[in-house]
């Protein structure tokens, strides 16, 4: 199936080389960062965090909770860097804008019936009206992977404009769910799909999928928005989610990132961590770090 | 033609896995101009591992049922048992006679199976109904601390390490062990009989290397409970109880020498890291038909 949207063939994507990922992978993992870097790096991480809460069994309190725990990770320890955003579906989005009122921590929705997308788009669009109308800063939308496996390009596409023109003014993060794309050359794909139709961030995963954020499939997300850059001038956003509990992973992402994109891309208004766990580690390492101490989570707040 | 000897590298034991010293480092601990092997010098980096291993391995092990532990413990000495001559020939090789050897296996197989028999039964002696005034029902359980680091004697290498660890883990407790810095071959042949036995990997994390470097972060690590400390060192004793001040923990300091002595074999070794819990148990009435439980 040839599909052709505004001059663009999706089909003809570029094929990943897989081989040539996994080495590129396996240098940056037989690396570490020391001292003065790897404190930098943690607090870098830190500040990258979507602290993230979609369980069925989430409560208004539980997001209180976890709103509470953003603005105050850890206050015996001053001068900590603050989470990016924090991450909740629709009907939790005025909740969270209320607590977080005044704080400079923005408010993330999932929209778009997440996490399997399986719904009309009109339900999409309602869905994602009430997390904009509530206030929220980012919409994090799924795309259709059944369309996309079928080779309905165009109906992805067309979904994510959609959303994106929903959205007005807050930020579209295009969550891919790559552990169901099956292939780096479908991931590519699913990327460049994303970033035509006006995504601002892409996604790896929803969390409810294994795997979940891994790092080839972001490094395949993030050469494709190198070349999205080169071709239009346009700096997309890349937001890997999923399984990511520790700060030494985190710091590879990081390094992954500064060699694939450069330094602009060093920060939170274009690359982001979708993890819960993962700031009590960052705390943890960073205060290791301070003291020589190795730290316990008995001395944590958990969320 | 002569051979090239091909000296064994004896590796260390975390989470029921063998890995080499992340540092990559080793020694050759000799006895006389006889190089024992080469030995992993575990840096504070294993050690780290070595707790996220224990700690993991803590709520299975400590909620596992005490008959279960026991059977456990029982099983280790069995497998000992059943590879006493490599014990005895490596306790040999390290500068024991073969009497000394002999006896210091036996001695060791007999004190599992002697904590073995305690641990579904330190319980009974350690607890307690208490009698109060209100109408409760008050009562004290005996718990495990948690994570134990533990230096074990120097002076020897099997049974001291047998000694310090089994009353550690018969409550329930996991364990990183120092072995004994200048035998160690029988600590590492001993993670083999663990490896082999039934114990829940991460149950018993055994490091090799140096005292000096270790000492400060196995003392100061905030997610370890208790320390172990055997031997009579004074600067060491009074830096692992000031490096432990930071997390309340537990330290023990206890002399090993008289490794035969039969003060070795007490349920207070086990009570040493206990820590009690007592429950007020609200009850109906107490009255004259009787207490209301």
């Amino acid at each position: 199936m040839n599909k052709i949207k505004q001059g663009f063939d999706f089909s003809s994507s570029p094929k990943v080389d897989q081989v040539g990922i996994n080495d590129r992978i396996a240098r940056i993992t037989a690396r570490s960062i020391k001292k003065e870097s790897k404190m930098q790096g943690l607090r870098m991480a830190l500040n990258m965090i979507d602290l993230t809460t979609l369980e069925g069994a989430d409560t208004d309190k539980k997001v209180m909770q976890l709103c509470n725990k953003a603005q105050h990770l850890h206050d015996s320890y001053p001068n900590l860097p603050s989470v990016a955003a924090v991450c909740v579906y629709p009907n939790f989005v005025k909740t969270a804008k209320e607590c977080l009122k005044g704080s400079g921590i923005n408010v993330a929705s999932v929209a778009t019936a997440f996490p399997s997308g399986h719904s009309s788009l009109k339900i999409k669009l309602l869905d994602t009206n009430i997390a904009v109308d509530a206030g929220a800063e980012e919409i994090d939308m799924v795309i259709s992977r059944g369309k996309f496996h079928e080779g309905d390009y165009n109906f992805v596409y067309d979904e994510i404009a959609a959303i994106k023109e929903a959205c007005g003014s807050s930020r579209l993060k295009v969550i891919l769910e790559t552990g169901e794309l099956g292939t780096f050359d479908k991931v590519r794909r699913a990327s460049d799909i994303a970033m035509e139709a006006g995504a601002d961030f892409i996604k790896t995963s929803t969390g409810k999928i294994s795997p979940a954020a891994t790092l080839p499939v972001t490094l395949v997300m993030l050469e494709a928005i190198k070349d999205y850059y080169y071709k239009t001038g346009v700096q997309v956003g890349m937001k890997p989610a999923g399984g990511i509990s520790n700060s030494k992973l985190a710091l590879q992402y990081l390094m992954l990132v500064k060699e694939t994109l450069g330094k602009d891309w060093l920060t939170n208004e274009w690359f982001r961590f979708g993890a819960s766990s993962l700031a009590n580690d960052l705390l943890m390492q960073i205060i290791k770090q301070d003291t020589g101490i190795y730290q316990s989570k008995d001395y944590f707040s958990k969320d | 033609m002569s051979r090239l000897e091909i000296l064994k590298t004896y590796k260390i034991y975390i989470g029921g896995k063998f890995p080499r010293t992340e540092s990559g480092r080793f020694y050759t601990p000799k006895n006389g101009d006889k190089a024992l092997g080469n030995i992993c010098l575990s840096s504070r980096k294993d050690f780290r591992n070595a707790v996220v291993a224990a700690r993991s391995a803590f709520g299975k092990w400590s909620g596992a049922t005490a008959y279960n532990r026991s059977q456990v413990l029982y099983r280790i000495a069995e497998m000992l048992e059943g590879r006493r001559a490599q014990f005895v020939e490596e306790i040999i090789l390290q500068g024991s006679k073969k009497a000394e050897a002999e006896k210091e296996v036996n001695t060791s197989i007999d004190r599992i199976i002697y904590y073995a028999g305690w641990c579904d039964k330190y319980s009974q002696i350690f607890s307690a109904v208490n009698p109060v005034a209100t109408s409760h029902f008050n009562f004290t359980a005996p718990e495990p601390t948690g994570v134990v680091s533990v230096f074990a004697p120097e002076e020897n290498s099997l049974i001291g390490l047998v000694s310090s660890v089994m009353p550690i883990i018969a409550s329930g407790n996991t364990c990183v062990v120092l072995a004994c810095e200048n035998m160690p071959l029988c600590a590492v042949t001993f993670a083999e009989v663990l490896n082999s036995s039934d114990v829940p990997g991460g149950v018993i994390n055994l490091l090799t290397g140096k005292r000096s470097e270790l000492l400060e972060h196995m003392a100061s690590h905030m997610d370890v409970n208790a320390f172990l400390y055997t031997g009579t060192d004074k600067k060491e004793m009074e830096a692992i109880q000031k490096l432990g001040v930071a997390n309340l923990k537990r330290i023990q300091l206890k002399d090993f020498s008289k490794i035969y002595s039969s003060e070795h074999e007490t349920p207070y070794y086990i009570e040493d890291f206990l820590e009690m819990k007592t429950t007020w148990h609200p009850i109906e009435k107490i009255g004259a038909t009787g207490s209301g439980y």
